[in-house]
């Protein structure tokens, strides 16, 4: 594995005991890359996240994963669950508790991670939000709170599981220009499962669309003169 | 002076200190399991309690060495099966498991040593049954589940708010939420005693939902919810002395009170 690189997976299958929901899987993700996953549902978009994320390891092949994703400094976002929609807890203690991977033994929150929690608030903008209650926060405003929760943990990496489900267009079209500003800003390498294909095309670099029985993985521009991408022109016109 | 007077019984003294104890702990433990939507697994616990001790009792073994493993384990099992969403529903798998540990307690019961008082003792719990032991067994759990409360909060906190992104990043999820069962199965044998296995539940649950209608940060309903329940306790024990009424119901009562307060202050402050 070469230092820039982040994640390589080489003919991984993935899949859930014993039987395969994905293989023949080969993908590398570098610091400051921009992949879109797209795919049909149920076609194992959540199935691979799991394995990017080390949650279940490959049934064949391999993905590598670098040593500081192994210590969990990965910016993880994920689907939000029912329970969350009404928690009670402020904006402030959401973002510290992605500190939480690295602290080992530690049982409190030290002064630098306290001042670097304020710091990923306000490169999201949501600082004047800080001390407001998560569930009275609209769907963006909560997207945003768990994306600077996710920048505390992460050092290179966010992963992203379907980030704009339940937002309105403008608040989705703020996500993505967020999530740009961190990619070539702040060099942050960004993987996202989305059904938004065209504003996946918009922003990814690298696309992968995994199909019931066909694969692409490549550029958004060649993506564009593929089968699959043909196939999503044609839907659109 | 009536006060002081009512608690120059030695079994007033036991009560208000194992009470109070106890229901600080399930408290606090209450927020998260409230949270995390696992608040019928409290009911769950305490009717499994209340077989365990039927069956202690049976056995001629001290009630509470046979069923704190007993629910230790049960919490564990429940925990496992509240998460893994099992094929038969997870709040049909918990009432199935409370009604069978109610039903096998009642007849172990009643085929040894018959439907007596004891039955009644364990339903709806009783101050003048806490011994000196008990006391001193609920102090050193209680400080135990609050010692690691307190040290594990920030960590509890994370597994409460998204287990996905804890698991994702790197944290032992399943570490925390075993922690999380063994506390609550600690709680829920000792606080047994006093409220009875019909009843303990509502120590778990209510300060929670009181707080949470009234405090916006996660810490505010914690200390919240902790406040309530001493403060709830505390008065159910005084009214249930001087109105010689039931002081688990009489506790119950306290806490639905405030609970119903609080629900009238959310919506005062809605409509402003």
């Amino acid at each position: 594995m070469e230092t820039n690189e982040l994640i390589v997976c080489r003919d991984a299958a993935l899949g859930y005991e014993g039987r395969a929901v994905l293989s023949g899987l080969n993908l590398s993700v570098s610091a400051g890359d921009y992949l879109c996953v797209v795919g049909d549902n149920g076609s194992g978009k959540s199935t691979l996240m799991k394995g990017l994320l080390g949650l279940i390891s490959p049934m064949e092949g391999s993905i590598d994963r670098a040593a500081e994703l192994k210590n969990g400094a990965v910016g993880y976002l994920p689907q939000q669950t029912r329970a969350q929609k009404d928690f009670p807890a402020t904006v402030y203690e959401v973002v510290l508790s992605g500190f939480l991977n690295r602290r080992g033994f530690r049982f409190f929150y030290t002064a630098a991670q306290k001042t670097a929690a304020l710091q990923a608030i306000g490169k999201l903008g949501i600082l004047e939000l800080k001390d407001r209650c998560y569930r009275d926060l609209s769907g963006g405003q909560q997207q945003r709170v768990l994306l600077a929760r996710a920048l505390c943990a992460a050092g290179r990496l966010l992963i992203l599981d379907e980030p704009i489900t339940g937002l309105d267009p403008a608040a989705a079209q703020d996500l993505y220009k967020t999530l740009r500003y961190l990619n070539e800003k702040e060099g942050m390498a960004v993987v996202m499962v989305t059904h938004d294909l065209r504003s996946a095309l918009e922003n990814a670099r690298m696309v992968l669309h995994i199909g019931k029985k066909s694969w692409f993985y490549g550029t958004a521009e060649d993506y564009l003169r593929s089968p699959e991408g043909r196939r999503f022109r044609k839907e659109e016109q | 002076m009536e006060l002081l007077e009512m608690f120059s019984w030695p079994f007033m003294q036991r009560a208000l200190i194992a009470g109070v104890l106890v229901s600080l702990c399930a408290a606090l433990l209450g927020v998260s399991l409230v949270l995390k939507r696992y608040s019928m697994i409290g009911d769950g616990l305490s009717h499994v309690s209340f077989g365990a001790l039927a069956v202690a009792v049976a056995l001629g073994i001290t009630p509470l060495y046979f069923s704190i493993p007993v629910v230790i384990l049960s919490a564990f099992f429940l925990l496992r099966l509240a998460t893994s969403g099992s094929r038969m529903g997870n709040d049909a798998a918990i009432a199935v498991i409370s009604a069978s540990a109610l039903a096998i307690g009642v007849l172990v019961i009643s085929l040894t040593t018959g439907m007596t008082t004891d039955v009644d003792n364990y339903m709806f719990g009783s101050v003048l049954a806490m011994t000196e032991t008990d006391v001193l067994l609920s102090a050193a759990v209680s400080a135990a589940v609050l010692a690691l409360f307190v040290l594990f909060y920030h960590k509890l906190f994370a597994i409460t708010f998204d287990e996905n992104f804890a698991r994702a990043t790197g944290m032992r999820v399943e570490l925390y939420n075993t922690l999380l069962s063994i506390l609550t199965a600690l709680t829920i044998v000792l606080g047994m005693r006093m409220m009875g296995a019909m009843l303990i539940s509502s120590l778990v649950i209510f300060p929670a939902l009181t707080a949470m209608r009234l405090f916006r940060s996660f810490r505010g309903v914690v200390l919240c919810a902790g406040a309530t329940a001493v403060l709830c306790f505390g008065a159910g024990l005084i009214i249930s002395f001087a109105e010689s009424t039931p002081v688990g119901a009489t506790v119950v009562v306290a806490d639905l009170v405030l609970f119903l307060l609080a629900c009238v202050i959310q919506w005062l402050r809605k409509k402003t």
